[in-house]
């Protein structure tokens, strides 16, 4: 749905991975990488079965290897603080191409990075073949503290209506010959911030008004009620029980 | 989907107003005594200048304020705690800024939440989103994010997400407010083709010949004047008392349309008025 409305992660598409309902999507995702967590990180083949599952799944949403692997760039600090123990943790230490790197760090850095990166790309899956819209909704579904999906879903209406008045505002000020050259225009541009948060605040107590006014009573009506059935769950469900299997295995092989 | 509407005397008033007086909490007093009725399938014009107290006396007719003194009346059903839902379902309020309005992530969602929020679902649901968003002739938007609409198809939905209340009495703040002429001219077709009862609060005061047979006149918190439009607009006195300025070059007598309903209404002049 939504057309154009979608965000920059979601991909268009027709797949089966597409049309599963959403919180039968976010079950999946979550059970994943619980799983994936509580492997031991010495059954490094397991990791590898994850990666060839979750490759499985892209396959079946058309979603483009490239297009995949761009948006796990996402992960890079991540992987550069990984990067770091193998210099920093204590204990028995290795020789590696001359560096002396510490053994316990080493399982560390592979253990952050090869639970980390399956978790991104699980997430990046879900985020592709889910439109934002529905999402909230597989939320709702799963009772997720209402308060908490409302909120979400009014930073969505309200995202592109706040950053294009912080545009008009800063055009406002450029106009009037302003330029952000230093430390001395950060006043300048506190009171712009200041100044958005009191529009944003009073715009905020004028939706309030709007859907009191029809009706609002606390809680959000339920227009769209997500449903799934047996087949769709045991569909979705798929990816995390045969990486439970894999967890399993793991834990007996080590 | 009640029988308390239909239960009405068909001759009753759409809204009724007595002696209505209000002060903010800082002291400020914005409403004096305001007195009006306005009888089913009417169209009014409030007119005033800013700060007349245009928008206190609107917030009180779905019961978001409650008078200092004073009653509400809508359809025969006194405002108040006891029946705010219903009070809240007939008064259909359009906010003079769409996006305020509009909250939800889609047009469709946004035109069910009033309907939805009263307890309907469904297919009577959709239907009932369907016909709303067909009599202002956006139907096919329904899908699409209401940011990424123009402000003209955004007011235009904003009527809609009102209408799919099936209010008693439509109330629309500055409608052709920010408005190109265009949008101005499909927004008042849309609502001479509605059969509601229509309060219009403007200052725009050609749209008001244009729209609406009667107007009132509010100003310093009272109702000033209340007649046929046309007859308001000639009078350079009232008007020059109450702030009230026609645009350069109109001339209301040059016009017809003020008194006669059906008439054809003729578009010469297009200042857009509006604040922000």
């Amino acid at each position: 749905m939504g057309a154009g409305h979608a965000h920059r992660l979601y991909r268009q598409g027709h797949s089966p991975v597409h049309a599963l309902p959403p919180h039968t999507k976010l079950t999946a995702v979550f059970c994943f990488v619980v799983v994936v967590v509580s492997t031991p990180r010495e059954a490094m083949w397991a990791f590898a079965a994850y990666a060839l599952l979750l490759a499985s799944v892209a396959y079946a949403a058309h979603v483009p290897p490239l297009f995949w692997l761009k948006r796990l760039l996402i992960e890079v600090p991540f992987v550069a603080f990984a990067l770091l123990l193998p210099f920093v943790a204590e204990g028995e230490r290795t020789e590696v191409l001359g560096m002396s790197l510490s053994v316990h760090g080493l399982w560390g850095a592979w253990n952050v990075l090869a639970k980390g990166t399956l978790g991104v790309a699980a997430s990046v899956l879900l985020a592709a073949t889910t439109d934002l819209r529905e999402l909230l909704l597989g939320l709702q579904r799963l009772k997720l503290p209402p308060l908490l999906v409302q909120i979400a879903s009014f930073m969505i209406r309200y995202g592109d209506v706040v950053t294009d008045e912080m545009r008009r505002m800063k055009i406002a000020r450029e106009s009037r010959g302003f330029e952000a050259r230093g430390v001395r225009q950060w006043g300048v541009l506190a009171k712009s911030a200041g100044a958005l948060f009191i529009r944003s605040y009073e715009r905020g107590e004028r939706v309030h008004l709007a859907m009191v006014s029809r009706g609002y009573a606390g809680s959000m009506p339920v227009i769209d009620e997500a449903t799934a059935t047996r087949a769709q769950w045991t569909y979705a469900l798929t990816l995390p029980l045969t990486a439970l299997a894999v967890c399993l295995l793991g834990w007996t092989l080590s | 989907m009640d029988p308390v509407v239909t239960a009405a005397p068909p001759a009753s008033a759409s809204l009724e107003v007595t002696g209505l007086a209000y002060a903010y909490p800082d002291g400020h007093q914005a409403l004096f005594g305001v007195d009006l009725r306005i009888d089913r399938g009417e169209r009014v014009a409030l007119l005033g200048p800013n700060g007349a107290g245009k928008t206190t006396l609107v917030l009180h007719l779905n019961g978001i304020l409650t008078a200092g003194a004073g009653t509400v009346t809508v359809a025969g059903l006194p405002v108040g705690k006891r029946h705010m839902a219903e009070i809240r379902r007939k008064v259909g309020i359009v906010f003079q800024d769409p996006d305020d309005q509009l909250f939800m992530p889609t047009v469709r969602e946004d035109v069910a939440f009033g309907p939805a929020a009263a307890g309907m679902r469904g297919p009577e649901l959709e239907a009932r989103v369907r016909k709303a968003l067909g009599q202002v002739g956006m139907a096919e938007y329904a899908d699409r994010p209401p940011h990424h609409l123009s402000f003209g198809q955004r007011r235009r939905v904003a009527v809609a997400t009102v209408l799919a209340m099936e209010p008693e009495i439509l109330v629309l703040d500055e409608p052709s407010s920010n408005l190109d002429p265009a949008s101005r001219r499909e927004l008042a077709d849309i609502l001479r083709s509605l059969d509601v009862t229509v309060l219009m609060v403007t200052h725009d005061l050609p749209y008001a010949l244009e729209l609406c047979p009667r107007a009132l006149v509010l100003s310093e918190g009272v109702i000033a004047a209340d007649g046929p439009t046309g007859e308001l607009l000639a009078d350079e006195d009232l008007m020059a008392s109450h702030r009230l300025e026609l645009p350069f070059g109109f001339d209301p007598k040059s016009v017809r349309g003020g008194e006669v309903v059906e008439s054809s209404v003729a578009g010469g002049c297009c200042a857009v008025h509006g604040e922000r």
